[in-house]
């Protein structure tokens, strides 16, 4: 085999989870390279933006990165809303105890401005070390030899080897496909996130929420404003914006060829929200991206050979009811994921870092929080459709309402709301998502009388206010039948049936004695977001190093 | 690996920048003075070199002392390790023969003999594309100087070290469609195309042009600093910069500047207005009709609609 560049440890990625890995390493003296194919860390990566410091998480960004909550975190979110909404009627919910629990810190974050900041101390750390952290730099597979993993190959870098490889590129990891640990097919497995970054004077926040310079509120929303697509809504406090989005199952937003620009705006134009946009909105940054659902697709044995996946690349992003976990559980298993490789090599050993580094997930519990056995158990039964109407019908009948009224009083439905238990067992079906909480906003609620007028801007201001340097495409429609890949039109947040400007577009063209509806696909306006990847037949991959959409807030 | 860059001073020639009077000549005293745009690729090329090789890089320019400005620029731009000017009032008003006799003799002042020599292609004022050729030229009838092989138009290069050859690629006919390979032994001198592109196909390499930008930035805001600074201090204070005049060179002031100048420019045509980006369509105050077609076309943006 031809002599290669070779480092000890390659980490793929540069969000929270290769951070994290590089870090570990980089303090153990490891030398490390850090490839991340944004041209900054962050502008391609998107979150809700709650970052959980975990009591019981053996890592977390703030033990390994001194003064990272002040210089690259937004404010600490203290306090936990859900809102259930049934037209104007909405009973909210104080989740502070879920949210409390087992938290040591919690802060809202914005991608850009945290990962740069962390890929700036992650090229100190890993220079020292010999390796270092490059930037516009796309892995585009695994390097084999003889069958086995020994490294990655890469748009514009000659092929390198490494003793280890830490796959932390997020959700569609292109490595843990190669690797034939993860597929892109089924929508059920996954959630599709749209997030609009909002400006708002930080006094004007701290007046319209009620807080202070140093503290955060966070509100959900559930209920009816969404047409029936199981998911919810969130909105966060930064320091100078608003994070505002929706979290929705892509097997929902499928069937129900819903929208999701459409279903955001459900959500920025409630009534409800007027209270906080008081008639003024300027949105900075529209963003998507798809997250994992660890319920399903969390790997029990996340590595192959040298390769070893960390965070959403394995799908270890836990959805625990509203409250959405992915970050923390990234630098986990990067941190773990480090340790098991440093173990392993200290044993003389380096190949046993994959199985070193499984045992640990399991023994820190991880993947207990990941895969809730409960939920495993239950998923069956709550899951199908007549379970389902059942309690529809009971919800519907007057002993339904009765007994929500009688739970209500006692606190009991706030109660379970705060429950990890009730909320690892939650089935992801339109009853817990859209009717419970409908019925409980229509039974408990009060009305809001606000009328919220703010105008949310038009999908095609929302792509061109974002930045891309467009290059070849990077997705290929393989087969473009409106069977095959209609759904696209609808689900991919950047189109919308009967607009021009977007990626997917339905076209009828004339065949041999009839007419046929197909897809057609212009990746230029693309946000990277993955949905098309697997409701679409495509042969998907990321843009190169650099190229794209760039996003500024993320 | 020892590489010089040759550049100079050019009028900023970008939209907003340049100034015309209305004649259609440049205006010197309103349009800035920055690097020649194509010789930051003579500087890549030679930073390339640098990453790829290890080495040092000097940029070298003639002309009056505010240049240091242009050389910090390239220092800044292109990560330049140090920095040369010669300059002396018998310098001035060369053309690119006294400019090639100058700078071949600042380069034999150096202390050790550079292993490449670059020079952009042509300027943006004076567009001859000589002062590169002429240059090794002079070093060729220098005595004391090594041979330079000359290789023009290279748009790629390759430094062999343990062979001692530079392989480059160049443009046949100054044009994309034809590409030759040209290898030479070192030292050599070249002159980069504007089609040169830097190539770092190894992360070493990368991670390294990545430290001479931190090193370079932190340097380059000191020089500015230092030729900002008003006080008595000289420029030449500074240990990258390094000033040399006639008599440092030990020059014949009848063979430089003016003096040392066969050129006689015949003519100068004046730079004709640039069109105008939008159509668009005189019409006079007194001309009633077209004011009304005005007026309708302006309407609906009046009303507020
Ligand atoms: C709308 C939305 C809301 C969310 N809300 C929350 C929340 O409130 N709290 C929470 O904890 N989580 C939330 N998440 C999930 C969270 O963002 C992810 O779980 C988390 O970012 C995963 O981290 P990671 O390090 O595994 O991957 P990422 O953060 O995705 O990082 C992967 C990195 O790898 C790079 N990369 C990818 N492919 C390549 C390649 N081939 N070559 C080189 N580099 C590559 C990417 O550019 C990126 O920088 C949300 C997600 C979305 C979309
Ligand atoms: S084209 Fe595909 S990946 Fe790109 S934004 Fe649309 S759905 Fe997402």
């Amino acid at each position: 085999m031809t002599k290669h560049e070779h480092y000890e440890a390659l980490v793929v990625g540069c969000g929270p989870g290769g951070a994290a890995a590089a870090a570990t390493l980089a303090n153990q003296g490891v030398e490390t390279l850090v490839l991340e194919r944004g041209t900054d860390a962050g502008s391609k990566n998107v979150s809700g933006g709650l970052l959980y410091g975990e009591k019981s998480a053996p890592y977390t960004l703030d033990t390994l990165f001194p003064n990272f909550r002040e210089e690259a975190a937004e404010r600490p979110v203290g306090e936990y809303y859900i809102h259930n909404v049934a037209g104007r009627q909405v009973k909210t919910f104080d989740l502070h105890d879920i949210h409390h629990r087992d938290t040591e810190w919690c802060d809202a974050v914005l991608r850009r401005k945290m990962d740069s900041w962390l890929a700036d101390r992650v090229h100190e750390m890993t220079r020292e070390t010999g390796g270092g952290l490059l930037t516009n730099v796309r892995v585009n597979g695994l390097l084999r030899d003889g069958g086995e993993i020994v490294g990655v190959t890469l748009d514009e870098l000659d092929p390198i080897t490494a003793d280890v490889i830490i796959a932390a590129d997020g959700v569609n990891s292109e490595l843990a496909r190669d690797a034939g640990l993860m597929d892109w097919e089924d929508p059920e497995d996954w959630f599709q996130g749209v997030k609009a970054v909002v400006e708002m004077d930080p006094e004007v926040i701290n007046e319209r929420f009620g807080i202070d310079d140093d503290e955060g509120v966070a509100h959900l929303f559930s209920g009816d404003l969404f047409d029936g697509v199981r998911g919810g809504g969130f909105l966060y406090t930064n320091d100078q914006t608003l994070s505002v989005g929706t979290v929705f199952h892509l097997d929902s937003i499928s069937e129900e060829q819903a929208e999701p620009h459409e279903l955001l705006d459900n959500l920025l134009t409630h009534p409800l929200l007027d209270q906080w946009f008081q008639g003024e909105y300027e949105e900075r940054e529209y963003a998507a991206k798809l997250v994992p659902d660890s319920k399903k697709v969390a790997h029990p044995s996340p590595h192959r050979g040298r390769l070893l996946l960390v965070g959403d690349a394995a799908g270890q992003m836990q959805a625990q009811g509203p409250i959405i976990k992915g970050m923390n559980h990234a630098v986990t298993a990067g941190g773990l994921a480090a340790e098991a490789f440093q173990e392993a090599k200290t044993r003389g050993d380096t190949n046993a870092a994959g199985e070193l580094y499984e045992r640990k997930l399991e023994e820190e519990g991880v993947l207990a929080k990941l895969r809730p056995k409960r939920y495993r158990a239950t998923r069956a039964v709550s899951e199908s459709s007549i379970v389902n109407k059942v309690g529809n019908a009971v919800l519907d009948s007057p002993v339904g309402s009765v007994g929500l009224k009688a739970a209500g009083k006692f606190g009991l439905l706030e109660k379970s709301f705060n429950s990890p238990f009730v909320l690892g067992m939650i089935p992801d079906t339109k009853m817990s998502y859209a009717v419970i909480p409908e019925r409980i906003g229509e039974v408990m609620g009060t009305r809001v009388t606000d009328d919220n007028t703010v105008e949310p801007p038009e999908l095609d201001d929302r792509i061109g206010d974002l930045t891309y340097d467009v290059d070849d495409p990077h997705i290929e429609l393989q087969d473009n039948s409106f069977e095959a890949s209609g759904t696209a039109v609808t689900a991919c947040p950047v189109s919308a049936e009967d607009f021009g400007g977007g990626c997917y577009r339905e076209e009828t063209i004339k065949t041999n004695g009839g007419q046929e509806k197909v897809v057609s696909l212009d990746t230029q306006p693309c946000v990277e977001c993955g949905t098309c990847a697997v409701v679409a037949d495509t042969h998907w991959e990321h843009p190169s190093g650099g190229k794209g959409v760039e996003y500024k807030q993320g | 690996m020892r590489s010089v860059v040759l550049t100079k001073g050019v009028p900023d020639f970008r939209e907003g920048q340049v100034s015309f009077d209305e004649d259609g000549h440049l205006e010197r005293g309103k349009t800035p003075t920055v690097m020649n745009p194509n010789d930051k690729y003579a500087l890549r090329a030679a930073l390339q070199t640098k990453v790829r090789q290890g080495g040092q890089v000097s940029l070298m320019s003639m002309g009056p002392p505010g240049y240091a400005e242009i050389l910090q620029e390239g220092m800044e731009d292109v990560y330049a390790d140090d920095l040369y000017l010669l300059s002396d009032r018998e310098m001035g008003a060369a053309d690119t023969w006294a400019t090639a006799m100058t700078v071949s003799t600042g380069l034999e002042q150096m202390e050790e003999n550079p292993d490449l020599i670059f020079a952009g292609f042509k300027t943006a004022d004076g567009e001859t594309g000589h002062t590169g050729p002429q240059t090794e030229w002079c070093l060729h009838i220098n005595d004391e100087m090594p041979e330079y092989p000359l290789i023009t138009h290279v748009i790629a290069l390759d430094v062999d070290q343990d062979e001692g050859v530079v392989r480059t690629k160049r443009l046949v006919e100054g044009d994309i469609s034809e590409i030759e390979t040209v290898e030479t032994e070192l030292p050599a001198f070249i002159v980069a195309d504007p089609e040169f592109e830097p190539t770092y196909r190894k992360a070493e390499h990368r991670l390294r042009h990545k430290d001479f930008r931190e090193e370079t930035q932190q340097r380059a805001s000191e020089f500015a600093e230092h030729l900002a600074d008003d006080s008595e201090k000289e420029m030449t204070d500074w240990d990258r910069f390094t000033m040399w005049n006639q008599e440092d060179l030990n020059l014949d002031p009848d063979f430089i500047g003016l003096d040392g100048s066969p050129t006689i420019v015949s003519g100068v045509d004046p730079i004709p207005k640039a069109p105008s980006e939008r159509e668009a369509q005189l019409v006079e105050p007194d001309d009633t009709e077209g004011m009304e077609d005005v007026l309708e076309e302006i309407q609906p943006y009046a009303a507020g609609d």
